[in-house]
């Protein structure tokens, strides 16, 4: 199949495709770009939630929940699970699907894992992409789901327009949180395992934590208490990010937007460009030229760089 | 950025066998192997066990089972697969399987049968020998 065949399929809704649209992405294939293109235009209109915290805190379970929770309201569902690869195999044991096999049935869910492959710079990317197809495929909501353990992976949860962060008592995840740097990014705050002890104390803790964090944003974060396994706590849940949605819709929507499409352009551009300068360099064997006249001091750096950045600019204009 | 491929696996247990140890160790042998192992845990109905293929897109399937319940859920998972056109994933099947089975899995369309105790090399060999890249 055409990647233009394949795009069109993604528009329809097609889950086949939509399937393989995002092996592409994964794969880093080189019709991916050609394919994102026709996807692109078409996107833009799903809620997409990140969620994120510790293993273990129960995030799957509650993103199963949620998902049945936004089916009620006949809303269309996208997830996408991300679990480490193995540093040492490359392999990735991928169990997020455990906690939402009820779901896999329902026409109206598209759930898909993704392994982080150890390319934690290259998965943002891909993970956006990701989510870019299940929002041309005219999913209404899409969620997110990352293990929140450093800043490669807030980068990736940033693709969130609402971030919940899920914490669970007594394992003194707050610390862990506050070290990752998740708890300045989160919306909404979610003790899950409400059932166990002392989550009153981990509700205050986070509240004391937000209070003192507090600067002049609009939106003051929440603290929601669940039980995931039960499904207590979620419908409360959903209502705190559909109140973010509209906070978001009064007109925070498009300035965080903004944010992040120069983010993502940046990004990109800056990717462009040192790919297009890089292998031109290398192809023509001029590298090694440079880093000779360098390192005997013919030529500074930042010289060097300067003309062949000058060098390539009159190349391209003639 | 270099082009990326990985063997992605789904490790699914029909029926409704009450434990999943053997299940589990198959997947983290294939994990070891440098493997993508997409697990989703006991009791899958056949619909359930294709659909995720289909949505995790992967190559390759390893089905399961111990409860004898492969005789109406092999050829059930078989069919869905043929319906949904996911006809290069490559299926195998471990757990109990009586020998006089074995020749109607294989028509089928189950590639391979594994006998309880069939140490985790062979499988992993078998898998990386078999199996059909996409892309
Ligand atoms: N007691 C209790 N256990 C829960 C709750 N939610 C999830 N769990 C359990 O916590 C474990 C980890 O859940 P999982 O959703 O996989 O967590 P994740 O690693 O954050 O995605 C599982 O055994 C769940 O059954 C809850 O509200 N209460
Ligand atoms: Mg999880």
């Amino acid at each position: 199949m055409s990647y233009e065949e394949l795009a069109r399929m993604v528009l329809k809704g097609d889950r086949r495709s939509i399937a393989r649209a995002i092996t592409l992405i994964e794969n880093n294939h080189p019709k991916t770009q050609q394919m994102m293109s026709q996807l692109y235009r078409h996107g833009g209109n799903a809620h997409i939630i990140g969620v994120t915290g510790p293993g273990g805190c129960g995030k799957s379970t509650l993103v199963g929940k949620l998902v049945k929770e936004f089916r009620h309201k006949n809303k269309t569902v996208g997830v996408i699970a991300v679990d480490p690869s193995s540093p040492f195999t490359g392999g990735a044991f991928l169990g997020d699907r455990i906690r939402m096999q009820e779901l896999s049935a329902d026409e109206g869910v598209f759930i898909r894992s993704m392994a982080t492959r150890n390319n934690l710079g290259g998965l943002a990317r891909a993970t956006k992409d990701a989510v870019c197809v299940l929002d041309a495929s005219g999913k209404d909501v899409i969620i997110v789901e990352t293990v929140g353990a450093g800043q490669s992976e807030v980068d990736i949860i940033k693709v969130a327009h609402t971030i919940l962060v899920v914490l669970a008592p007594g394992l003194g995840d707050e610390i862990q949180a506050i070290k990752a740097g998740i708890m300045e990014i989160g919306d909404i705050f979610v003790v899950n395992k409400a059932d166990r002890e002392n989550a009153d104390r981990a509700v205050i803790d986070i509240r004391t934590m937000l209070e003192m964090n507090s600067g002049k944003q609009e939106w003051k974060p929440v603290v929601v208490k669940t039980i995931a396994i039960e499904g207590k706590g979620v419908s409360q849940l959903v209502e705190k990010i559909e109140e973010h949605r509209k906070y978001l819709e009064k007109g925070a929507f498009a300035s965080k937007r903004r944010e992040q499409v120069e983010t993502e352009f940046f990004e990109v551009l800056r990717q462009k460009i040192e790919e297009s300068f890089l292998n031109d360099l290398k192809k023509k064997r001029e590298f090694d030229k440079i880093l000779e006249k360098i390192l005997a001091r013919e030529v500074d750096p930042y010289t060097a760089a300067e003309n062949v950045i000058a060098k390539k600019l009159k190349n391209n204009k003639d | 950025m270099n082009q990326e491929r990985k063997i992605r696996v789904l490790i699914a247990k029909p029926g409704l066998d009450s434990h999943d140890r053997g299940a589990k160790i198959v997947a983290r042998a294939l994990r070891d192997a440098g493997m993508e192992v997409i697990y989703t845990g006991l009791r899958q109905t056949p619909e359930q066990i294709v659909e995720t293929a289909l949505q995790e897109d992967v190559d390759v399937i390893g089905l399961s089972i111990l409860s004898g319940a492969h005789t109406t859920l092999f050829p059930r998972i078989m069919e869905l697969i043929k319906e949904k056109g996911l006809n290069d994933v490559l299926v195998f099947a471990g757990g109990i399987i009586p020998e006089e089975d074995v020749p109607e899995m294989k028509k089928i369309g189950i590639k391979e049968i594994f006998g309880p105790g069939t140490p985790t090399e062979t499988l992993v060999k078998y898998v990386k020998e078999n199996v059909k890249k996409k892309i």
